[in-house]
This record gives C-alpha cells, sequence and structure tokens, in this order.
C-alpha cells in the first residue's frame, strides 16, 4: 500500500515539491501561503536532500532568487499569497517571455471571502496575463500530484507555472498519498543560449513570438490534461463547469453521483474544445468558479451565446465571497437542508492584539504624542499591527499594502498635512518600505516614521525578520539624520518617555525614524517554553 | 461511519487539539479525513472555526454544508452558537459553559444559555471549573472532548489510544492527566443528561 500522510493542501505541495527534484523555495511568508515553505523549512527529509529554503525579503526578490535558480538548470519554487504575486508581478510576468531553464512553479495562494487579506484577486488573471500555464487542484492530493507535473510541464515547455489554491485548500488536512520514487534534482547547467535571459527590445521581440506560438501546444495540453475531466452523464438539461475546489462542492451535493455532463478544470489555458463540448450537447451551462467568474465571463463574451451561462455574472452564484456546498445546491436548485439561523444575540469577536503585545504600548504612546493635533494623520499597512485601527485603539488610518505607511505619509506631507506619521512593522519596512523611506530622505520630508520592531514576521507565524539588529543603520545608511534616529522601548513603564521623544521628532521639520523596539510577546513565550523544555531534558 | 463536526473556539483556545485527537483515532481506523484550520490574522483573540469531517467512504469537500454537522464542539458558548446553521437538525451541541469574555459587549451568558438550552440534544459543561479541580488550565479542551466522546462513533479504547498517541511525548504525567480529564468530561456528560 502507498504510503499516506495526513497534509494540508500547503504541505501537500511542499512534500511535491520535495519529492519532484526541488532545489530550492523561495517565499515571503503571507496566509494562506506561508505554510508551504515552512514545510520543507522544518523538514529534516529536505535538509538531507540539501533543498533550500529562503525566506525573502519580499514577493519580487522571491521570484527572481527563483528565477536565477532556474537559469542555472535547477528546479525552483517561488510561493507567496495573492497580492503578493502583484509584488512579484515584473518578474513574474518577465519570466514567461525569457522562457526558463530549470523547471519553475510560482505558487499563489488566494484568499477569497478575505479572512486574512485586503482584496480577493484572483490569481488565474495574471497566469493568462502572461501566458503561462496554470495549475489548479481541486484537492490535497492533486496538490502533491500537480508538482511534479508541474515542474515537467515546465521543462518540456520552457515555460513558467502557476499553481493556484485557495484558503480552503491551503489550511484543510486530508490523506495523500505519496508516490513511491523521488526524483532527483538537476545538476547545475547554464542555459544553452546565454542571452536567454537579456530581454533587450530585440531578444525580448523575438522571445515574445515564441511564447506565443507555445499558446497552442499549452491550449492541447490543457484539452489532454488528466487533470481536466469530461464526464458524461445522461441529464442534458444542464451542463456544469466546475474549476478548482469548486468542483469537491459540487460533487458533495450529488454525492459523487451527477447526473449531468461536468467538465472539471484544474489545467488552463481554458480547454476550449471540452467546453464548446459540453456547450453544444447540453440546455443549460452552470459556472461554478472560486474566485473571480474568469471562464463565466470568456464565455459569455461582449456578444453572448445564445444558451443562458449561469454563475456568478447573473447572481446564480453571489458575485462575490468564498464558495461552499450550500451555495451551489443553491444555485442548481437542488433542495438543501433545513437549518437553524445564528440567534440574535451573537455578537462579532473581531481579532485582538495579544496581551502584552509590544505594538499596544506603542500606539498609546503615539495616540498621545497625538492628542493635541487634529484626527486622521497616521498611515500605516500590513501585519498585526492592522488591529491598532480598532477599538480601543483607534490608532492608524490606512491599510493599503506593504510598504505604504511610509510613502503615503510622505504623500500626505507633501500635500501639507503636518505632522503626518507612518507606522511600519520591521518585516514590512525590510519588505518595502525602505525604498519609500529613501524617496522621503530625498526630498527632505516632513514626516515620522515609527518602525514598530518586534523583531520577527509575527502576523503569520514568526517567520525571520530580515532587518533584525539592521534597522538602524539601514535607516542611516540610506540618509536619515542620526540623531533623529531614535530607539524606544514599548512598555507600560517607559509610557511617559516615549510620548516626550515621540512629540520631539512630531515637532521636527525633516525625515525622523523611531524605532520602537520590543520583541513579540508570542514568539517570547515559544522561545521560553523551549528554554524551559531544553532545562528539562537537562 | 460518517461524522461532520464543527470546532468553534476563540483564537488561543486550541480548537485544533480536539480535532486532532480525533483524526488520530480516524487514522487509525484507516477512515477518510478531512480537516480544515483557520491561520492568520483570526488567530488573534477572535473568533475561530475548524470543521472536521471523517468517513468511511470518500469525502469531497472540505466545508460542511449547512444543517450538515452532526456535532458543535464549543470551546466557549457563545462562539458554540455562532455557527448554529451548520447543525443538523438532530445533531448535539457540546459546549463549555465557561465564557471567554474579550469584548465589551458581550452578551447577557444567560441569554447565550437559553439560546443553547432551545437545542434539545445540547451538552453544557463547566470546563474550565472541571478543570481547576485537577489543578491544570491545560486539560479544557480534552473534558470537553469526554463529554463529546459518545457521540464521536468510536470505541474507549481508541479514543485512549490516540489520546496517548497526542501527548506521550509529553510524557506518562500528561498523558494520564489528560486521560483523568477525558473521564471527568465523560462523566459530567452522562450526569448532565440522567440527572
Amino acid at each position: 500500500m502507498a504510503k499516506k500522510l495526513l497534509l494540508l493542501g500547503d504541505e501537500a505541495i511542499a512534500k511535491g515539491a520535495i519529492d519532484s527534484g526541488l532545489s530550492a523555495i523561495y517565499a515571503y511568508p503571507g496566509t494562506p501561503s506561508t505554510e508551504i515553505a515552512e514545510y520543507i523549512d522544518n523538514s529534516s527529509e529536505a535538509k538531507e536532500k540539501n533543498i533550500k529554503c529562503y525566506w525573502s525579503a519580499n514577493e519580487k526578490t522571491a521570484v527572481e532568487g527563483a528565477i536565477g535558480m532556474s537559469y542555472a538548470g535547477k528546479r525552483a519554487m517561488a510561493c507567496m499569497k495573492h497580492v503578493g504575486l502583484n509584488v512579484a508581478a515584473d518578474p513574474f510576468i518577465n519570466a514567461a517571455v525569457t522562457r526558463i531553464n530549470g523547471g519553475l512553479i510560482i505558487v499563489a495562494a488566494d484568499d477569497p471571502s478575505m479572512h486574512s487579506s485586503q482584496n480577493e484577486q484572483d490569481s488565474r488573471f495574471y497566469g493568462k496575463f502572461a501566458f503561462v500555464p496554470i495549475l489548479e487542484p481541486s484537492n490535497q492530493q492533486e496538490a502533491y500530484d500537480m508538482v511534479e507535473y508541474g515542474f515537467n510541464l515546465s521543462e518540456k515547455y520552457l515555460i513558467p507555472v502557476l499553481m493556484r489554491i485557495p484558503t480552503r485548500l491551503a489550511h484543510s488536512r486530508s490523506g495523500v498519498e505519496i508516490k513511491s520514487y523521488q526524483t532527483p534534482q538537476n545538476n547545475l547547467k547554464l542555459p544553452d543560449d546565454l542571452k536567454q535571459f537579456v530581454l533587450l527590445p530585440s531578444i525580448a521581440r523575438r522571445k515574445y513570438k515564441e511564447l506565443l506560438a507555445i499558446q497552442d501546444d499549452l491550449l492541447k495540453e490543457s484539452e489532454n490534461s488528466c487533470f481536466n475531466k469530461y464526464i458524461d452523464n445522461k441529464d442534458k438539461s444542464k451542463g456544469i463547469i466546475a474549476t478548482g475546489i469548486a468542483y469537491n462542492y459540487l460533487m458533495e451535493n450529488y454525492d459523487g453521483d451527477v447526473p449531468h455532463p461536468v467538465l472539471k478544470i484544474s489545467q488552463y489555458p481554458i480547454p476550449a474544445n471540452l467546453i464548446k463540448r459540453l456547450y453544444n450537447e447540453c440546455n443549460e451551462i452552470y459556472v461554478f468558479e472560486e474566485g473571480y467568474p474568469l471562464v463565466e465571463e470568456l464565455l459569455n463574451g461582449i456578444i453572448g451565446v445564445s444558451k443562458p451561462i449561469k454563475g456568478r455574472l447573473n447572481g446564480f452564484v453571489p458575485r462575490y465571497g468564498e464558495l461552499n456546498p450550500t451555495l451551489i445546491a443553491n444555485a442548481l436548485g437542488i433542495p438543501t437542508r433545513t437549518y437553524y439561523q445564528v440567534p440574535e444575540c451573537i455578537v462579532p469577536r473581531p481579532p485582538v492584539l495579544c496581551k502584552g503585545c509590544p505594538h499596544f504600548d506603542t500606539f498609546l504612546a503615539l495616540n498621545e504624542a497625538l492628542k493635541d493635533y487634529s484626527k486622521g494623520r497616521v498611515f500605516s499597512d500590513i501585519g498585526c499591527y492592522t488591529l491598532g485601527a480598532l477599538p480601543p485603539l483607534e490608532a492608524i488610518n490606512s491599510c493599503v499594502d506593504m510598504g505604504a505607511a511610509v510613502t503615503m505619509a510622505k504623500g500626505a506631507a507633501d500635500a501639507g498635512l503636518i505632522p503626518s506619521v507612518g507606522v511600519i512593522g520591521d518585516s514590512t519596512f525590510t519588505h518595502s518600505g525602505i525604498t519609500g523611506l529613501l524617496d522621503c530622505v530625498t526630498y527632505k520630508s516632513n514626516v515620522n516614521i515609527i518602525i514598530l520592531d518586534n523583531m520577527t514576521t509575527a502576523m503569520t507565524g514568526g517567520q525571520p525578520s530580515l532587518g533584525l539588529n539592521k534597522l538602524a543603520d539601514i535607516c542611516k545608511g540610506i540618509g536619515v539624520e542620526e540623531n533623529h534616529i531614535r530607539i524606544i522601548k514599548p512598555l507600560p513603564k517607559n509610557h511617559n518617555e516615549n510620548v516626550r521623544i515621540i512629540k520631539e521628532e512630531l515637532e521636527y521639520n525633516g525625515v525622523s525614524v523611531i524605532i520602537s523596539q520590543r520583541e513579540c510577546i508570542v514568539t517570547l513565550n515559544k522561545k521560553m517554553r523551549e528554554k524551559h523544555k531544553k532545562q528539562e531534558s537537562v | 461511519m460518517k461524522k461532520d463536526i464543527i470546532l468553534a473556539g476563540v483564537g488561543g483556545q486550541g480548537i485544533i487539539s480536539i480535532a486532532a485527537i480525533i483524526g488520530l483515532a480516524a487514522v487509525e481506523k484507516n477512515m477518510y479525513i478531512k480537516q480544515s484550520e483557520v491561520h492568520g490574522m483570526s488567530q488573534r483573540g477572535g473568533e475561530v472555526m475548524s470543521t472536521l469531517r471523517i468517513s468511511d467512504k470518500y469525502i469531497y469537500s472540505d466545508l460542511i454544508p449547512y444543517g450538515g454537522a452532526d456535532i458543535i464542539i464549543g470551546l466557549e458558548p457563545m462562539e458554540s452558537l455562532r455557527y448554529l446553521p451548520y447543525l443538523k437538525q438532530d445533531g448535539w451541541i457540546i459546549s463549555n459553559a465557561d465564557p471567554f469574555v474579550n469584548i465589551p459587549n458581550y452578551p447577557d451568558i444567560n441569554v447565550i444559555y437559553n439560546e443553547i438550552k432551545k437545542i434539545k440534544t445540547h451538552i453544557l459543561i463547566p470546563a474550565n471549573k472541571l478543570a481547576k479541580e485537577l489543578n491544570s488550565d491545560k486539560v479544557v479542551n480534552t473534558i470537553i472532548l469526554g463529554a463529546t466522546f459518545p457521540y464521536l462513533g468510536f470505541t474507549k479504547e481508541e479514543i485512549l489510544r490516540a489520546i496517548e498517541q497526542m501527548f506521550s511525548s509529553k510524557g506518562k504525567d500528561i498523558v494520564d492527566l489528560n486521560i483523568m480529564a477525558f473521564t471527568k468530561g465523560y462523566e459530567y456528560a452522562l450526569k448532565y443528561q440522567n440527572p
């Protein structure tokens, strides 16, 4: 019997990569993608095989690292959450034009319903935009199997492959059958054409034509893919297209036995001939896809088709939010079970900063330092500290994207909002804040940047923070005046002192950086527990 | 056998540990499993929910349909009600009676109890208090698991073996403590139903 492991969707991808000749994974942590690289980081098997895990400064550097690994002939993976692919869009799109050498898989984990995100963008559009194949597993087993398949596909057509999973697959555990063989890693081998990766216009034009020329082959791969299935059934009153995880919700409703023809799509480009067949054979078409109505929109087109297409665009499925079995039953008119309503007395319980969190003390000091100014002058971005927007603190006024704390504060200061404050975490600062601070220094903008240095990437579970113990030097290095780089320790006993320092810098006309430094209470507790354990075992 | 279970609580209460023990018992019996978890922002003291599906037959969906859950296991009384639409009409709601109050507008606890008691098939168990009797605040979850036991479809041996597997790395004392906690929860639940 094949070996079976109980794995999260994320872990299935990681294990699939370990078993399929991966040489290195590059990632910036982000829910729901983090556990992919984390699994490899913690895997003794990966260590034995010398598979490297690199937590990168951001998603762009991660994808670029993976492209370099591929240039050198080895199999590489880069992982991120969906909005991370925005950051990495430049290398991602261009890697399709350069094409690749060693197999390259980019994993984007989407978060429909925004459990831990600012939007619910659908990464499949990026795949289409870049003209690369997309793999969208419907379950944990496919997530595992698709990694080897993806690397092979990548190397067959010298093309990066995008793998897309939603939260519900990333963070759901199931039994996964592990293959009986291990694929060895590639040897170091540079591209045959050493100009392959040089996208000078003259070369880029040729490479782009080549990319377009392989599209027909990629489509054929989709039409014949073992992951795309046309399941013929007798009742042609309906034809159903279900992509990725939506296929599971569909099958759940029929206990695996759907009376209508079903087209399961898990590989793109969209298998056009299979869709045409379904359309021709059935009276109306239902489209279920997790995320945006990508397939549905293309099916409808602008001119429209004569048979009804039912999905998110005409209210058969909600226009936004993640799918579930009940929504699909409703769309298809399958009777659902009666169910209780949520009692009226239930109130929401939003997440909060942990007890003892250093951010809390920093925000208290900042609020007090700002109390004589009008409200609405604190820009922030993404991390645990975004929770500072909620009561009781209500300390920040923006969360747009990683690094925007610094640059939005600059823009508002440029517009005349003085003082203008940017509050950014240590890991977010090294992700995307440094370049913005250089903008501030260049234009001597009147901004006060507070770096919340909890010495880790906290929100995603405590991955390394690449600027650890370097933040003051980084600020100094890009030109912040040394006497306006202040370091404070956010503790209740230092409150008055911290308020005074923040006030001083608010009054300074120029760039100031306050580094508020105290270790994240969660990682600190974890370290203490491990230390305690070690002492006990000694 | 097929059981669909919702686990509800507050981020940090460790709802996953209960799912993990039941999951281990299911793995031993070669059953199919799907267990979804919550990671990321919601873990920080907010409402959290996990689903556990175990079955002799292949399971398609990671999520449980509305009206489909056999059991809601609540580590916190208000949280056990938040996911009520998932419960089968004859499903069990087994909840900690001790509230976790970290919001200013937490409802009157008696209103919550009354809502839970509207479901005939319910058990309210003061798990924090029972844990104190065992001098450990770490066995609350195992006590609630004990109360849930009769509805899980496993034999006592199967669940105890899973508890042992779960805690064996922490030593025999911890295993024994958890077995005591399990028994305490189980006995309380029996008395609750047949006072």
